[in-house]
C-alpha cells in the first residue's frame, strides 16, 4: 500500500512540474495546484497511513499522527488562496501587457481569440 | 534604568521635531533641544559616582539565545564622549536655527541630528559587543542621511554615497572582528571581554580579529588609505561637518581603538599597525590642509590630520601616551567644532568658502574673527591655549617609544614635522581669510552673525581658553576617569600644566611653531612643488570602481535573469534533484525496515484514477477545460485519500477547496485563452519530461522511504493534553485554534492579505469577454436556469445551517471554522451561480472586506485578551455550562478564535470570486464602490 501511495505522489508531482514548465500562465497555475495537491498528500503521509483512527479523542486509544493533519489543513486553505492570486495576476498580466507567455519573450497575443 | 534614558531620550526626541513645522522654527529648536538637555542632566547626575571610579550599568535582556542584550554602561570613558556628544550637540541645535535657510527642511535636519546622536551615545555606553556594533552602524545609515541632506545636490549625494560605503564596509569588517572576539572570550559582554586581554591575545584568532577591528576603525576615523571620505562628506549642511567631523562620528573610531585597548592593545602588531597608521594619517592630512583652498577643505584635512595624532598616540605603547589621546580627542572637539561653526558663518556672510576669495573680514566681523583666531591658535597648538598641552604630551611620549626600535628618533622627528604643517595651515587659514589686507570682490557684504549663532562659537573658545590657563583644575578628574577605563586599572598620575620647564618637548613645540611661521611665508614652493603632480581626484577613483561593480552585476543579472518562469523553474528544479538526489544516495536502501500494509481494491481502483486523472492533466494542457475536469478528479482523488486514511478534517476541507477552486479557475478560463497553441519543440519537451520524471522519482522514493521506516512523532503531547489541556477532542481542531494558534493567526492574515491583494488587482481591469466557446458556439442564452436557481436558493439555508453545525461541533469532532468557512462560502457562490450578480448583489449587499478584516480582528481580540487574565498571547480557557432543555455543552474561549478563522475564510473566499464574477458583468469593482 504504501509503495502504491509513494507512486501516486510522485507521478502527481511529475505532471504538476511539467505543465509549471510550460510556457502560458494558465498551465503553470493547473500545474501549481497539482503539485500542492502531491505536497500535500506527501507531507500528510508523514504521521503514517492508518486506517479508521481518527484523531478524535475517544475510549478506542488508538489515533493518527494529528499533526501532520493540522499542518496540511492549513496548507490547502493557503494553497487555495496562492491559486487565486496567481492566476488572477495572470489575468491582470494578460490584460495590461496583452499576453499570457512567463517566457519572458513579450510576444503579443496570439491572434486566436482577438481576431 | 535612568541609565538607558540617556540613550532612549534622543531616541524619542527624534520624533519631537518631526511634529514641529519649518514655519516655527523657534519651537521647533526649543523642543529638539529638550530631550538631550535632559540625557545631559542625567549623565551629570550620574558624573560623581563615575569619578569616583564607580560603573553603573543597566541591562535588559533582548535576544538572549544570541548573547545580545541591551547592556548599558557609564565607565570614565563613556562618561567623557557622553558629555562631547551631548554638549556640543545642544549647541549644534541652537547654530543650526541660525544656519538653515528658509528653504530647507529644518524638522527632518533635526530628526536626522537626533537619531544620529542615539546611535553615537549607543556606541559610547554599549556594555554589549553586539550592541556597540549595531549603534556603530546606526551612525553610519544616520550620517548618510545628513551628509545627504541637500538630496538635490550631486555632490551631497555621492559623498554620503561614498562615506556610507566605506564606513559600512569598515562596519561589516568590525562585526566579523567583534564575533571573532567573542568566539575566543565565548561572551559578548563588555566587562567579561577587557578583562580577557591574555586569553584573546594567545589565540591565534587574535591577528585577524585585530585587523578586523582595527579596519573598522580606521574607515570610521578616515585614516590613511581610508581618509578619501571625509573630504567628500563636507558636501553636508555646515553644522553637520561641525558635529559629525569634530566631536563624534569620525570620534567614534578612536573611541573604538581607546575601547578596546585593554582588551587587544600592548602586541607587537598592535604597536606597529596603529602607530605608523597614526603616523602616516597625520602627516597625510596635514600636508594636504595646507594646499587646499576650500575652507571647509583645510579644515577636513586638519581633521584627518588631528585624528592621525590620536591614533598615534594610541600605538605608542605607554599609558600617559592614552591620556594624551584621550585629552586631543576634547581639545580637538573643542576647537575644531569652533572653526567649522566659523566656516559656516563665514559662507553664510560671504556666500563663498574659498579661501583665495576671502580677505580682511575682521573689518566686518570682528568678534567671529576674535573667535577664529582663537580657536585657530588651540589649533596650532599655541602655548596658553588647549591644543598646546596635548600635542606637548603628545611630543614628549613620542620620545620614549619603543616603537621602530633603532629607527624610534624618526617618530619625534616626524611628529614635529606634523606640528610645523599644522601651525602653517592654522596660520594660512586664520590670517588669509581675516587680514591679509582689505577684502575685495565679496559676493555679498558681510556683517557680524546673531549673536545667538555666534554664541556656541564663544562658549567652545571659551573653553579652549580655559582648558588652556587651568588644565589641571578643569580636565584631570575627567581625564583619569576616562584613562583608567582605556587602561583597565589605574590611570597614571597626572601633572597636567603649561609649563614643565624646559625640556626637549617644549623645545620641539617652539622649532614647529618657529618652522610653521617659516614655512607659512614661503609656502608659494610648497604649492609650485605640488603643481608638478597631476592631481587625482578620490571621488573619480572611487565612482569608477563603483560603476565597474555594477556593471559586472548587472550583466550578471541580464545573463542570469532574463524573465523567463520557465528558466527560473529549471534552475530550481535542478538544484532540487542535486541536493535531494544526492541525498537519497547516502540512505541505506529505499525499502525501511517496516513491511508494506495490504491492498484492497478500492484502493487500488482510487490510487490509478488519481494517476491517470495526473498524467491525463498534463498530457491534455493544451486543451485547458479538459485539463482542467481531470485536475478536479485529482482533488477529488485527494480528498478521498484523506478520508480513507483516517483525516476526516482534510477530507472535508480538500473537498470544499475543490469546489470553491474549481469555480475560480473555470471564471478565470473565460477570460483566458480556451487552449494554449503548440509551442514547444520536440527536444524541449522530451528535456522536461526527463526533469519532471526524476523530480517525481525522488518523490516517490522519499515517500516511500519515509513511510517504511518507524516513526517518532512529538504528537504524543498534542494527543494527551488534548482534552485537558485545551478541551477539545478533536485533536487537529485543538492543535490549530489553540497548540499552534499563533501559527493559524499568521496563516489567516495571510488568506486576507492575499484576498484584498486580488481584490485590488480586479481593480479597473479590463478584461476581453469572448461571446462564444474556443470552437465558435456561441454560450446558452438562459444565462440563470431555473431549476439551479430554486436549487440553489434552496439549499442555502440548509448549507448554512449545516455549516453552523460544522462549526460549533468542530472542537470534539471533525469540523471548525475552516470547513465552516468554506461551505458558508460554496453556499452563497452557487447562489451567486446560479441567479447572478445583480441579483445577488439586490437582496443581499454585503461587502466581503469588512468581514474578512473582522474576522482577523475577532481572532487577534482572543488572542489579545488573554493578557487581560495574566495570561500569554492565545491562551484558552473553557469550561461546562448547563443550558436548559439543550442540556451539558462545553465551550472554549477558542471557539471565539475559530469564529475570527470562520468569518476570514468566508470573506475572504467571497472577496475573492464574488469580485472576479463582477467582471462578467457590470459591476466592475472600480474606485468608486459599486453602486447596486
Amino acid at each position: 500500500m504504501e509503495a502504491l501511495y509513494a507512486m501516486t505522489t510522485g507521478i502527481l508531482a511529475a505532471s504538476g512540474l511539467f505543465l509549471a514548465l510550460r510556457g502560458r500562465t494558465f498551465p503553470v497555475v493547473v500545474g501549481l495546484t497539482l503539485l500542492s495537491y502531491a505536497v500535500n498528500l506527501f507531507l500528510f503521509s508523514m504521521g503514517g497511513l492508518q486506517a479508521g483512527a481518527a484523531a478524535v479523542i475517544d475510549d478506542s486509544g488508538n489515533y493518527t499522527d494529528p499533526l501532520p493533519q493540522a499542518l496540511v489543513l492549513t496548507a490547502i486553505v493557503i494553497g487555495f488562496a496562492m491559486t487565486a492570486f496567481s492566476v488572477i495576476l495572470a489575468m491582470r498580466a494578460r490584460a495590461d501587457l496583452g499576453s499570457d507567455h512567463v517566457n519572458g519573450n513579450r510576444v503579443d497575443e496570439s491572434r486566436e481569440e482577438r481576431s | 534604568m535612568s541609565l538607558l534614558l540617556i540613550v532612549l531620550l534622543p531616541l524619542l526626541g527624534s520624533l519631537v521635531p518631526l511634529m514641529g513645522s519649518n514655519e516655527r522654527r523657534n519651537a521647533c529648536a526649543t523642543m529638539t533641544a529638550v530631550a538631550p538637555t535632559i540625557a545631559l542632566g542625567i549623565a551629570l547626575a550620574y558624573m560623581g559616582q563615575v569619578l569616583d571610579g564607580d560603573i553603573p550599568r543597566a541591562a535588559v535582556s533582548w535576544i538572549p539565545a544570541l548573547g545580545l542584550e541591551l547592556a548599558m554602561r557609564l565607565d570614565g570613558l563613556s562618561l567623557l564622549f557622553v558629555l562631547l556628544i551631548l554638549g556640543i550637540g545642544l549647541l549644534i541645535i541652537l547654530y543650526t536655527r541660525f544656519y538653515l535657510a528658509d528653504g530647507d527642511d529644518m524638522p527632518r535636519f533635526y530628526a536626522f541630528l537626533m537619531l544620529f546622536m542615539t546611535s553615537m551615545l549607543g556606541i559610547v555606553m554599549a556594555d554589549n559587543l553586539l550592541l556597540l556594533w549595531v549603534f556603530w552602524e546606526l551612525t553610519s545609515l544616520s550620517s548618510f542621511l545628513l551628509i545627504g541632506y541637500w538630496y538635490r545636490q550631486s555632490e551631497a549625494r555621492k559623498g554620503a554615497r561614498m562615506a556610507l560605503t566605506v564606513t559600512g564596509a569598515g562596519g561589516l569588517a568590525l562585526l566579523a572582528g567583534l564575533l571573532l572576539i567573542g568566539q575566543i572570550v565565548g561572551s559578548y559582554d563588555m566587562q567579561v571581554v577587557l578583562d580577557s586581554r591574555e586569553l584573546i591575545q594567545q589565540d591565534p584568532r587574535y591577528l585577524p580579529a585585530l585587523l578586523l577591528v582595527l579596519l573598522g576603525a580606521f574607515t570610521k576615523s578616515a585614516q590613511v588609505p581610508f581618509q578619501f571620505w571625509l573630504p567628500h562628506a563636507m558636501a553636508a549642511p555646515t553644522p553637520v561637518s561641525a558635529f559629525l567631523h569634530s566631536a563624534t562620528m569620525v570620534k567614534a573610531g578612536v573611541f573604538l581603538l581607546a575601547r578596546m585597548h585593554p582588551a587587544l592593545a600592548g602586541s607587537e602588531a598592535w604597536l606597529y599597525l596603529v602607530g605608523l597608521t597614526g603616523l602616516v594619517t597625520l602627516l597625510y592630512g596635514a600636508y594636504f590642509a595646507l594646499l587646499k583652498h576650500d575652507l571647509k577643505g583645510i579644515l577636513a584635512f586638519s581633521t584627518v590630520s588631528h585624528l592621525g595624532i590620536i591614533t598615534l598616540l594610541f600605538g605608542l605603547d605607554s599609558r600617559l601616551a592614552v591620556v594624551a589621546g584621550l585629552f586631543h580627542i576634547v581639545n580637538h572637539a573643542c576647537f575644531k567644532a569652533a572653526l567649522f561653526m566659523t566656516a559656516g558663518i563665514v559662507d553664510h556672510e560671504c556666500g563663498t568658502r574659498d579661501i583665495r576669495k576671502l580677505k580682511g573680514l575682521w573689518r566686518f566681523m570682528p568678534l567671529t574673527t576674535t573667535m577664529a583666531v582663537l580657536a585657530g591658535a588651540a589649533m596650532a597648538g599655541v602655548p596658553l591655549f588647549n591644543g598646546f598641552l596635548s600635542k606637548e604630551m603628545m611630543l614628549a611620549e613620542s620620545l620614549q617609544t619603543p616603537l621602530l626600535g633603532g629607527l624610534s628618533w624618526l617618530i619625534p622627528a616626524l611628529a614635529t614635522v606634523g606640528s610645523l604643517l599644522s601651525v602653517a595651515y592654522s596660520l594660512r587659514l586664520v590670517r588669509n581669510v581675516f587680514f591679509d589686507g582689505p577684502a575685495r570682490d565679496l559676493p555679498r557684504t558681510p556683517h557680524e552673525p546673531p549673536r545667538l549663532m555666534l554664541a556656541p562659537v564663544m562658549l567652545l573658545t571659551v573653553i579652549c581658553v580655559v582648558v588652556g590657563l587651568l588644565p589641571a583644575l578643569t580636565m584631570t578628574a575627567l581625564l583619569e576617569a576616562a584613562a583608567s577605563a582605556a587602561l583597565a586599572g589605574d590611570s597614571p598620575e597626572l601633572h597636567l600644566a603649561i609649563w614643565h620647564g624646559v625640556n626637549p618637548a617644549l623645545l620641539m613645540s617652539l622649532t614647529a611653531l618657529l618652522g610653521g611661521l617659516l614655512l607659512y611665508l614661503q609656502r608659494r614652493h610648497v604649492f609650485a612643488f605640488q603643481r608638478q603632480f597631476r592631481p587625482r581626484d578620490a571621488r573619480l577613483l572611487f565612482e569608477m570602481g563603483i560603476q565597474l561593480g555594477v556593471r559586472i552585476a548587472q550583466r550578471a543579472i541580464d545573463s542570469l535573469e532574463n524573465g523567463s518562469l520557465q528558466r527560473y523553474m529549471l534552475w530550481l528544479v535542478i538544484a532540487v534533484l542535486c541536493v535531494a538526489g544526492s541525498a537519497l544516495t547516502q540512505t541505506s536502501g529505499l525499502q525501511g525496515p517496516l513491511e508494506n500494509q495490504p491492498l484492497d481494491g478500492l484502493l487500488i481502483a482510487g490510487a490509478i484514477i488519481a494517476m491517470f486523472a495526473g498524467l491525463a492533466t498534463a498530457i491534455m494542457h493544451r486543451r485547458r477545460l479538459i485539463s482542467l475536469l481531470m485536475l478536479s478528479i485529482v482533488g477529488l482523488m485527494t480528498s478521498l485519500a484523506f478520508a480513507r486514511f483516517s483525516a476526516p478534517d482534510l477530507a472535508l476541507t480538500q473537498l470544499a477547496v475543490e469546489v470553491v477552486n474549481m469555480i475560480l479557475l473555470m471564471l478565470a478560463l473565460f477570460f483566458l485563452p480556451q487552449k494554449t497553441p503548440q509551442e514547444s519543440g520536440a527536444p524541449r519537451i522530451l528535456r522536461d519530461v526527463l526533469l519532471a520524471a526524476g523530480f517525481g522519482g525522488i518523490v516517490a522514493s522519499l515517500n516511500y522511504a519515509v513511510l517504511t521506516r518507524p516513526l517518532e512523532s512529538i504528537s504524543d503531547f498534542y494527543l494527551e493534553n488534548s482534552v485537558p489541556g485545551g478541551g477539545g477532542h478533536n485533536v487537529v481542531n485543538v492543535i490549530l485554534v489553540d497548540f499552534r494558534g499563533f501559527d493559524t493567526l499568521g496563516e489567516i492574515t495571510v488568506l486576507c492579505i492575499a484576498a484584498i491583494g486580488i481584490y485590488k488587482l480586479l481593480n479597473r481591469l479590463r478584461l476581453f469577454m469572448p461571446s462564444s466557446d474556443a470552437d465558435g458556439r456561441p454560450w446558452a442564452l438562459d444565462h440563470h436556469p431555473a431549476i439551479l436557481g430554486t436549487v440553489a436558493q434552496t439549499i442555502l439555508p440548509l448549507a448554512l445551517l449545516v455549516s453552523f453545525f460544522i462549526f460549533l461541533r468542530g472542537h470534539n469532532a471533525p469540523g471548525g471554522g475552516f470547513i465552516a468557512g468554506l461551505i458558508t462560502a460554496a453556499a452563497l457562490l452557487l447562489l451567486y451561480i446560479a441567479r447572478g450578480v445583480d441579483w445577488t448583489q439586490q437582496r443581499a449587499p454585503i461587502q466581503f472586506q469588512p468581514i474578512a478584516v473582522a474576522g482577523v480582528g475577532v481572532a487577534t481580540l482572543t488572542g489579545v485578551g488573554s493578557f487581560v487574565f495574566g495570561q500569554p498571547f492565545l491562551t484558552s480557557a473553557y469550561g461546562h455550562f448547563h443550558i436548559p432543555l439543550i442540556g451539558d455543552i462545553e465551550l472554549a474561549t477558542a471557539i471565539l478564535f475559530d469564529l475570527g478563522v470562520y468569518l476570514t475564510v468566508v470573506g475572504s473566499t467571497l472577496m475573492m470570486l464574488a469580485n472576479l464574477g463582477k467582471m462578467t458583468t457590470r459591476h466592475r469593482p472600480s474606485k468608486n464602490k459599486e453602486q447596486a
